[in-house]
């Protein structure tokens, strides 16, 4: 090895460090993916959801979050289709979800056509935001 | 006063543009008046920022609701303290605030370097006010705080509207730390600007020795202390305010302003070795010039809605012009470098893999990886849109995946580096300088590992803080010894000249310890405990060796908000030790927003963490319970970064750099004491 330059060691040492992180990157990207679509796109789905971490986007439908059975239940809704998810996570539910806030759920299909979500993640209420309208007067 | 406001950042629009122009034919024309009077027109853009900010301040103390920001951000019943913290409760303030410490940085900039570099700061103003004058355009333009609210009716037409209270400064914000967090963070972002405008201009006017270097040093020191301790303000109001159990969750927006903190430690590290050796040249320009783009970068992910998250600002058309902005600098930027590469070539080449050099390698290395994996994971959604036509998001595990073997692999670097020469480390000189602190390392690996412990990641990183501890108190031992026996000194008085003599370096050390007792407080996330329960009064929920009983439940008024408060005894091994208290809020203002405020009992041992989820109609409340190991030294850790890097930065009597401009290719025989 005394001929070895000390910069080719250092590439050496550069690729095995790069090499292996790359693998555990890649590792923990299968363990985490989930797909991103909204309720409307998964509900037109063709290809078998089962299996898939799915992140779904939909607006809480007014009255329907049931904090009463010990798994919280609540519909979420885009584009007029609808889902019902179970909460099946540990978290604590965000202070942003409620009623016509728009949430992320992360998780997957039940055998029973609802959804088990294991992360909810929630934005205030865009639809029920009085933004005011901005224009100047002069 | 709204029309007034508008007016001042119009005005400075108009001033900025004009510094640019004044600059370039100034120097062009070998003007030196024209040069100044570029650096005045510099001046006024920042006054004329200033009294706009001062407008907005005045509209929200007045409670003007014509305008948008005052209603959007700010109610009657707002204390005057988030009143003030209003400004950059929106959008659109939040970008006069950018706009404004930009102006200030620029202000600076010319005025503390009036006297130097005059070949050099035309070409630094001009890029200032590039930067300067692609923000205020966004700020004239798009986001503009001044706008008035208008009702539209259906034929086209409008009035003015005004109405009769605000939506309120989003209670989440409600907070010390939030209030804070914003613009510190902002001047870690902006703080950029100034080592990458005199970046371009040692390229432009072929100044490419250490002169641009050693000029910005304490820019880029304190920006990067700016963004640190801003990152940490986040993780505290997160774990303090947020109430899920944790400070740091792999969020596209955290990890925008992580990215340009690990690079520009990176930068921090590699200038060293310019410096020192005359090597990466070409290297730390592009490093500067990635940082700053990244700062860039940051605020656009922040503002574009471009990648979901839960820093919900409202996704606008900003997008784009960041974008053509980004791209157009990192375009000129790498041309530039590329036409002056004969003068960035290396005077020397890498001696051997045993060295400092090869060290700080290492170092630059791992840290440019993870800001790549962490761009990688948080742009991978939109990436994966574009390719596959669907979005695909990361999560945690990715990112812990990656940057937990990174972090240790730095923890590593931190206390071998040190140990290393320049050049050569001979093995005898290693054996000896890795004795005492791997005895210690390999000590408190068998501790651990006795105490039972077998978590790999945990086991490795006290082991590795153990190692880097022993090396920096060495260090400071023995420089502190010589100072005893050569000068007389006392133990204390000694220490407390050796480092105020060699700044930067046991400003440095000092950093380095503070990072042992971050990664102490990372460590202890393995240990993580958490129980919940339905309590009703006099119940009791036990976690680790404590136990809560439920003694009341309350409800009330604070001075915005209606609270739901639970009242617990904490008992820990059968003696009650305190009371914690934690409680639901609701605002009654605007956006009718719930916060979770979090009862913490914090010992440096581990915190006792206690949420209330819930209440149900019989009065009994739902707890969520955590105990959370060690991670007091997150922000104890962070207290010692914040003074090791004052200590840094405090300047040298005298100036450093002459005031002669160097000829590209005579390098200054740069020994640096100290380091």
């Amino acid at each position: 090895m005394n001929n070895v330059s000390a910069k080719a060691k250092f590439v050496l040492g550069g690729v095995v460090i790069v090499a292996a992180l790359g693998w555990l990157g890649f590792v923990g990207f299968e363990e985490s993916k989930a797909y991103y679509i909204t309720v409307d796109e998964y509900a037109a789905l063709t290809e078998p959801r089962e299996g898939r971490v799915f992140k779904l986007a939909g607006d809480v439908v007014a009255g329907s979050i049931d904090r009463s059975k010990p798994q919280m239940e609540f519909i979420i809704a885009s584009n007029n289709k609808e889902i019902l998810v179970r909460y099946v996570g540990k978290d604590i539910i965000p202070d942003t979800f409620r009623d016509g806030s728009t949430a992320l759920v992360e998780g997957s299909a039940a055998p029973d056509g609802t959804f088990h979500a294991r992360h909810i993640e929630a934005k205030c209420a865009s639809k029920y935001e009085a933004e005011y309208d901005k224009r100047t007067t002069s | 006063m709204a029309s007034f406001g508008n007016f001042c950042i119009l005005f400075a629009l108009c001033l900025s543009g004009y510094a640019l122009l004044a600059a370039l034919i100034g120097v062009s024309q070998r003007r030196q008046t024209i040069v100044r009077s570029a650096e005045h027109a510099v001046y006024a853009a920042t006054g004329a920022i200033t009294l706009a900010l001062f407008s907005l301040l005045y509209l929200l103390l007045t409670d003007d609701f014509s305008v948008s920001h005052v209603a959007n951000s700010s109610s009657r019943e707002l204390p005057v303290f988030f009143k003030i913290a209003a400004i950059w409760g929106a959008h659109d303030g939040s970008m006069l605030l950018w706009v404004f410490f930009t102006s200030l940085f620029c202000a600076l900039v010319v005025w503390l370097n009036r006297f130097r570099h005059r070949d050099m700061m035309p070409y630094v103003i001009a890029v200032l006010m590039i930067d300067l004058g692609f923000f205020l355009c966004l700020n004239v333009f798009i986001s503009n705080p001044f706008t008035q609210l208008a009702q539209v009716f259906p034929d086209g037409s409008y009035q003015s509207f005004l109405p009769t209270d605000g939506r309120g400064l989003n209670p989440l914000l409600q907070h010390w730390a939030m209030v804070i967090h914003p613009p510190v963070l902002y001047l870690g972002f902006i703080g950029f600007l100034v080592p990458f405008a005199f970046a371009i201009a040692a390229l432009i006017t072929r100044q490419l020795g250490d002169t641009w270097i050693r000029t910005t040093r304490r820019w880029t020191l304190l920006t990067w202390l700016f963004l640190g301790i801003g990152l940490i303000l986040g993780g505290k109001w997160a774990y303090v305010v947020l109430g899920w159990g944790g400070y740091w969750a792999w969020d596209p927006v955290e990890n925008s302003s992580l990215m340009p903190w690990l690079v520009s430690t990176a930068f921090l590290h590699s200038v060293i070795v310019q410096e020192r050796r005359g090597m990466l040249k070409i290297w730390n320009m592009l490093l500067v010039i990635i940082t700053y783009l990244l700062g860039i970068f940051g605020t656009f992910i922040t503002r574009s809605g471009i990648v979901s998250s839960v820093h919900a600002f409202a996704a606008s058309n900003l997008g784009q012009f960041f974008i053509i902005y980004m791209s157009a600098v990192l375009g000129v930027s790498l041309i530039l470098v590329a036409s002056r590469l004969q003068y960035l070539k290396s005077e020397r080449r890498l001696d051997s893999i045993l060295s400092r050099e090869s060290a700080f390698l290492f170092n630059n290395l791992i840290l440019v990886v993870a800001c790549f994996a962490i761009l990688w994971g948080t742009m991978f959604p939109v990436l994966s849109e574009w390719i596959r036509d669907t979005q695909i998001t990361v999560g945690p595990p990715f990112f812990n995946n990656i940057n937990v073997p990174i972090g240790l692999l730095l923890l590593l670097l931190t206390g071998v580096g040190p140990l290393f020469a320049w050049r050569k480390t001979s093995l005898e000189s290693l054996r000896k300088a890795f004795l005492l602190p791997s005895i210690f390392a390999v000590a408190t690996c068998a501790a651990v590992l006795a105490a039972g412990v077998r978590n790999f990641s945990f086991v490795v990183c006290m082991t590795l803080c153990t190692f880097v501890l022993v090396t920096i108190v060495e260090e400071f031992y023995k420089g502190t010894r010589i100072r005893m026996s050569s000068r007389g000194e006392n133990p204390l008085l000694a220490a407390v000249n050796l480092t105020l003599k060699n700044r930067r370096r046991y400003g440095g050390y000092i950093v380095h310890l503070s990072i042992i007792f971050m990664f102490v407080g990372f460590a202890g996330n393995v240990f993580n405990q958490e129980a919940s329960g339905r309590l009703a009064k006099g119940a009791e929920l036990t976690i680790k060796d404590y136990s809560l009983k439920m003694v009341d439940y309350r409800e009330g008024a604070g001075s915005n908000y209606q609270y739901r408060r639970a009242v617990l005894d904490v008992y820990k091994d059968g003696k009650r030790i305190r009371t914690l208290e934690p409680e639901q809020r609701m605002f009654t203002a605007g956006q009718q927003q719930t916060t979770t405020e979090v009862a913490l009992h914090s010992t440096p041992k581990e915190d006792l963490y206690l949420v209330l989820a819930g209440v149900s109609r019989d009065g009994s409340v739902d707890i969520k319970a955590f105990v959370n190991p060690l991670v007091f030294w997150i922000w104890f850790g962070a207290a010692v970064m914040f003074f090791g890097a004052l200590i840094a930065l405090i300047p040298e009597k005298g100036r450093i750099g002459s005031t002669q401009p160097e000829l590209a290719g005579r390098q200054t025989a740069g020994v640096n004491p100290g380091v």
